[in-house]
């Protein structure tokens, strides 16, 4: 009986898999639906053998389960989706495999990749362990009609930091706020004035850099716009927020490439037109977000699971299909010869954005993400920052404090 | 002789076979009880004796849970020295007392007059519709209710700061309110010193009915006689009510008072939603102690040492709940006697 119950099994086991050699499942959050559903059916044209199914969980949930997954060692997919937060405290963990292995041969595709995206999918031990997908360039988004009724010009705006809070300053005899939120500001400091070969938050060896001059002038830019009523006070992702877009009662946002989708399609939709982009004022660099691949070491069908993976990144038709489809930007540089970068972008008023996103991408230093960026950004950014802006604490106590909150857990 | 001595062997084989089954059955019969109790001893064993044994083991280990269980490495008491001396884990460790207090006293305070009210003022349709209307936000669910105070909350749309605002050019309460044009746009959620008495609001709204639910069925055990009793004595309604039915409930009381400081010890969703999951909020005023047990595993992925906090704050609670048994238990638990 038990020997034909086995033999029934083997037998199931072999149609099964003469039926489809691999099936992979791709564990992310949305919009990634949205995309997959259209390139999962493109990529099975030329690979028959492999099916593709996914599981998406809001971008919270994805990453906590994630986590569970890696900790127990099962029930992760075949390949997952990292967002740039998370890197840092998930890719030397010992959890995703090396992709620089000779059975990937990932080291072979860096060339085509926008440099800084692809140095952030590196571990410490310089090997590759996920590959990017999709980049955030991080630009100015602006109303055109408020910076016109100002009398100015954007690249009046943008000179610096001075030049910028000086059009706030006009802003405030209109009623208008430069900015929803001052913090935006020094968080776009911290995050474009990076050394390079240096971490947001720590140096190569792990130092803390909290208290070095880059986080000393975002704070104190940040408060000088506070201080002087030229910001909403108004926090990312509120109605709030969104009515400040609406309404044209916030003249710029400083923000990832991304932001324009979001505008377009749900925050301010009747606003088209009405919006320009533009550099990062100080002639700063730097990236807003991204998402990368990884394969789990726990995932069944590795070799499949790379397949998908190069096709999704590596593929220029999927690259150019995912900034189509969910307005993510592509990672892969050649893509950007596509003539879909010229296309005026109608709600920019004719601008060609793509242009200049692209152009962005491809100036943005590496910062190498460190394992204690997620403590950090909570107690610097969330925590200092706040305290500073919101309760007059003065800015090197905010930060020598941050410093020691942050180092005695970073060990 | 060989006959004999082979069927007193099997007889005694026999009797012997016969032991063994009685024992056998015996046996089956003893474990009888635990097959029947095993579902709940299973599930007991899985999810809360294991967890808790693990979160034990897992106090006394440097574990970051992406690197897999094969991550951990033994730190022995460091994570309770770390917690001990933390910064943050006593600012929230202050903010959940405050919050404690602050919702809780208020929460029994004004649900014992209403619920006395209900009882003794209004006939029992009405005082079930009241009662069920009062018990509705402790029903909803508290991310629903946290997501809503926080739209009320919001400073330039908000719909408390355009009432304030209404108020103040109301004609004769307006000077009342004569401070609201100039303080706003009131950052409810935004500033240290509000955020604080803003979550506080909301835990109030939301268990002050469930309060009155309990209360209202420790007054109605109160016999009709007592008040009679009372009234004959010459006692006013409001002797009736401090002498006759507020000790009568003390059983009630005592209950509702433990409920109270243990949820309220553990309070979490609220300030989480309030502040946008984003590190308590400005200073960490609204950084509880579950909040920020969340914070060090699930955000800082620490797990060794959100395991400490966790017990250093099962021992706050344990403090907490017997300095509140000591004093109240003898006459709270000793009922109508």
């Amino acid at each position: 009986m038990n020997k034909f119950i086995l033999t029934c099994l083997a037998s199931a086991a072999i149609s099964a898999s003469a039926a489809s050699a691999a099936e992979i499942r791709l564990d992310g959050f949305p919009d990634f639906n949205n995309h997959l559903d259209k390139v999962i059916p493109l990529f099975a044209e030329t690979n028959p053998d492999i099916s593709v199914t996914y599981q998406m969980n809001n971008h919270g949930d994805h990453h906590k389960k994630l986590t569970t997954n890696l900790a127990t060692g099962s029930g992760a997919g075949d390949i997952v989706i990292v967002d740039i937060g998370f890197i840092g405290s998930f890719i030397d963990a010992g959890g995703f495999e090396n992709l620089s292995d000779a059975t990937y041969g990932a080291d072979a595709l860096a060339d085509g990749f926008v440099d800084y995206a692809w140095s952030q999918g590196q571990g410490a031990d310089g090997n590759q362990y996920a590959i990017p997908i999709d980049i955030g360039p991080g630009v100015m988004y602006y109303r055109r009609d408020v910076l016109e009724a100002a009398g100015l010009e954007v690249e009046d705006v943008i000179t610096d930091w001075d030049s910028y809070i000086a059009y706030g300053e006009k802003l405030r005899e209109m009623d208008v706020y430069l900015i929803a939120d001052a913090a935006d500001v020094a968080s776009t400091i911290i995050r474009t004035t990076v050394q390079p070969g240096e971490g947001f938050f720590f140096d190569a060896e792990g130092n803390s850099l909290i208290t070095s001059e880059r986080f000393v002038k975002a704070f104190e830019t940040a408060k000088r716009i506070r201080d002087a009523g030229l910001d909403g006070q108004i926090g990312a992702w509120t109605n709030e927020w969104y009515d400040g877009f609406k309404d044209g009662s916030v003249a710029t946002q400083l923000s990832g490439a991304w932001l324009l989708g979001h505008l377009q399609n749900w925050m301010a939709p009747d606003t088209a037109g009405k919006w320009g982009v533009s550099n990062l004022p100080d002639g700063v660099y730097g990236s807003w977000g991204g998402s990368f691949l990884a394969i789990p070491r726990q995932a069944e069908n590795k070799e499949a699971a790379w397949a998908f993976v190069e096709y999704l990144t590596n593929n220029p038709e999927a690259q150019l299909a995912s900034l189509r489809n969910i307005g993510a930007f592509p990672v892969l540089k050649e893509t950007y010869a596509d003539p879909t970068f010229d296309e005026p972008i109608e709600f920019l008023a004719g601008q060609q954005a793509r242009r200049l996103f692209a152009e962005i991408a491809e100036q943005v230093t590496a910062v190498s993400p460190q394992k204690g960026d997620l403590i950090a950004e909570d107690v610097v950014i969330n925590g200092a920052l706040l305290e500073v802006l919101n309760d007059d604490k003065d800015v090197m106590a905010a930060l020598r404090d941050a410093e020691r909150l942050v180092m005695r857990r970073v060990r | 002789m060989t006959d004999v001595t082979s069927n007193s062997a099997a007889a005694a084989s026999l009797s012997a076979e016969r032991r063994a089954r009685r024992r056998k059955r015996a046996f089956r019969k003893a474990l009888m009880p635990w097959l029947f109790i095993s579902p709940y001893l299973v599930l007991f064993l899985v999810f809360t004796a294991f967890p808790l044994l693990f979160s034990v083991y897992l106090s006394f280990q440097e574990w970051n849970p992406v690197t897999g269980l094969s991550g951990m490495s033994f730190v022995g008491l460091a994570n309770y020295a770390q917690a001990i001396t933390d910064p943050w884990l006593w600012k929230s460790l202050y903010n959940t007392v405050w919050l404690a207090i602050a919702t809780g006293i208020p929460q029994h305070v004004i649900a014992i007059p209403i619920a006395y009210l209900l009882v003794t003022a209004f006939r029992g349709s009405f005082r079930h519709l009241y009662t069920a209307t009062m018990f509705i936000p402790f029903i909803t669910s508290t991310v629903a209710i946290s997501l809503i105070f926080y739209t009320i909350y919001s400073s330039n749309n908000g719909i408390l700061n355009q009432w304030l605002l209404g108020l103040s050019s109301v004609p004769v309460i307006g000077a009342l309110f004569a401070w609201v044009p100039d303080a706003m746009p009131i950052r409810w959620l935004g500033s240290s010193d509000l955020l604080k008495p803003a979550i506080a609001m909301v835990v109030i709204w939301k268990y002050t009915g469930f309060n009155i639910v309990i209360y209202s069925a420790g007054f109605l055990t109160v016999s009709k006689d007592l008040y009679d009793a009372a009234k004959v004595d010459g006692c006013n309604a409001w002797q009736q009510f401090w002498h006759v039915a507020l000790p009568m409930i003390r059983p009630f009381i005592f209950f509702a008072l433990t409920l109270t400081i243990i949820g309220n010890l553990q309070l979490f969703e609220e300030p989480f939603i309030l502040t946008a999951g984003d590190s308590g909020g400005v200073s960490q005023a609204g950084l509880t102690a579950s909040y920020y047990l969340y914070l060090v595993g699930w955000e800082w992925l620490e797990m060794g040492s959100a395991a400490a906090i966790s017990w250093i704050l099962f021992a706050f609670i344990a403090l907490a709940t017997s300095v509140h048994f000591y004093f109240n238990a003898r006459e709270g638990l000793e009922g109508h006697n």
